[in-house]
């Protein structure tokens, strides 16, 4: 065991957990937005709204995450025409299409758990709502949402620490997130138990922050107390 | 009981033998993904200019070998733990990565080029052909300052844990944008998409990948040797030590050097050379 590589390593590979960090907040704020509009969209009685809004999400769920990273960036790479277009600008960039694969990756979750969330609202406080004479929208904004938030805190919280492990995968497309920068100091020293465990450390700890604030969201938004 | 005890030593026996066997059996780890030095045909098997240098190799040796890949990022490690004896894979030899393995003498020797789509501005660039960064001298200084003004501000792409990144980081091109991908492969793919302005690997990688593709990519700028480029690509061999293992490995780096010379004399290195390069790159 190299200890010295493990210190050494070690500020190197906390700067490298900031581009984690910056690549999980913004693709789980994209895919929060997007797994709300496609949870409303799961609830439509309409049944091609539902079905599209399924078809999205068994997409992505029902894939890998690598093979989305490697067909967003590689492949759309290939298409001479969108090279041609303003999208390019977006996709030349290995971070934005990195973000655009754990967005859409992440938002298929978030709707799945949304959805469900949506479906465990008891139709009897619904009911007590309309007997009130509040307005369908109100009730909507008011009671389903607040619910539908609060039931699903588990799951998404689940969501959050599988996407943060997944953010991994941008390495592959050229990021220097915590995982590229730990395969470029083992391509230097060839070291690779070291400063995996130091890289997994540090996931290790970001995930025990994570679980911890939604235990205490969970405790907080809870109904018995 | 004497049953009981012949049956342990026969199985010991048998153990003893079978282990001896394997132990005899040279395991050659390659990346199989760096054309035209080693790659992988449509069915998945390994083929290229080291891989049949290999079973030349053996067969000079008299061993049987089993050829077996592994990703280039974690060849040296994979090494270092034992999953096979000996690296060829392009690999050159550099100081950097003698700390850790041992190397025989070379066997071939690579250039390394800058690579670009063809109408790229850096098409044309005023440099000798060749320079070696070992040689030094006013000629390479020159060199090293045109690239550097052609090169500023560039994303220039290259293989991670290559003499290419070392040379790119090492700062003789100024401060550059380098982007490190897993295989030649993507380096490829991130030229001809536009996301890389100019690539670095073996000036063979380039031309063997144009020539499959049919993709417009071009050599620009001097061809690069010594320095953080190395002295030619040898195989890779742990360093030899005390054990049974250790002096095994002595035995194979001497075993090697032996073959690679015979090799060489019989000139089946140029001929390997000439039908996977188009150019004798023995050494």
């Amino acid at each position: 065991m190299d200890f010295d590589l493990m210190f050494s390593s070690l500020p190197k590979l906390l700067g490298a957990s900031v581009v984690t960090l910056k690549l999980l907040s913004v693709s789980l704020f994209f895919g929060l937005i997007v797994g709300f509009l496609f949870a409303i969209l799961r609830i439509n009685k309409n049944i091609f709204i539902n079905k599209f809004a399924y078809g999205y999400s068994y997409l992505f769920r029902g894939t890998p995450l690598l093979v989305q990273i490697f067909i967003i960036y590689f492949g759309l790479g290939q298409i001479e025409y969108l090279r041609s277009t303003f999208l390019w600008v977006i996709l030349k960039e290995p971070y934005w299409c990195a973000i655009i694969a754990f967005t859409l990756n992440t938002g298929a979750y978030t709707s799945e758990i949304l959805r469900s969330a949506f479906q465990t609202i008891k139709p009897g406080i619904i009911e007590a709502g309309k007997s009130l004479g509040i307005t369908n929208k109100i009730i909507f904004y008011k009671i389903q949402i607040p619910i539908a938030i609060r039931q699903s805190l588990p799951a998404y919280g689940n969501e959050i620490i599988l996407m943060m492990k997944g953010t991994s995968l941008a390495s592959t497309v050229t990021l220097m997130d915590l995982t590229g920068v730990a395969k470029y100091i083992i391509s230097t020293t060839f070291k690779p138990i070291e400063v995996f465990i130091v890289a997994g450390g540090i996931y290790l700890f970001m995930t025990f922050i994570i679980h911890n604030v939604i235990k205490f969201l969970e405790k907080k938004y809870s109904f018995n107390t | 009981m004497n049953i009981f005890k012949k049956t342990i030593l026969t199985v010991l026996a048998s153990l003893f033998v079978i282990g001896n066997v394997y132990a005899d059996k040279i395991k050659i780890g390659t990346e199989g993904a760096y054309p035209p030095w080693n790659s992988k045909d449509a069915s998945g098997n390994l083929i290229g200019f080291e891989v049949e240098l290999a079973q030349e190799l053996c067969a000079i040796m008299k061993h049987e070998c089993t050829i077996v890949e592994q990703d280039w990022d974690g060849m040296i490690p994979a090494l270092l733990m034992r999953k096979f004896d000996a690296i060829m894979a392009g690999m050159s030899i550099t100081a950097e990565r003698q700390k850790t393995i041992t190397f025989s003498q070379g066997y071939a020797d690579e250039v390394a080029s800058l690579a670009v789509m063809k109408g790229s501005n850096l098409v044309g660039m005023d440099t000798p052909e060749g320079i070696n960064l070992s040689l030094g001298g006013s000629d390479v200084k020159k060199a090293l300052k045109t690239l550097t003004g052609a090169l500023a501000g560039k994303t220039v792409c290259t293989q991670t844990g290559t003499i290419h990144q070392n040379f790119l980081e090492s700062g003789d091109v100024g401060n550059i944008n380098v982007r490190t991908y897993k295989t030649q492969d993507e380096v490829n793919l991130d030229l001809t998409s536009g996301r890389c302005d100019v690539a670095l690997a073996a000036a063979v990688a380039f031309t063997d990948y144009a020539d499959k593709s049919g993709k417009p990519v071009t050599l620009v700028g001097p061809t690069f040797s010594g320095g953080a480029f190395g002295n030619g690509v040898g195989v890779g061999i742990r360093q030899s030590g005390d054990d049974a293992i250790g002096k095994r490995d002595a035995k194979l780096l001497k075993d090697f050097n032996k073959a690679i010379n015979t090799a060489r004399k019989k000139g089946i290195i140029s001929k390997l050379a000439i039908k996977h390069f188009g150019f004798d790159a023995s050494m």
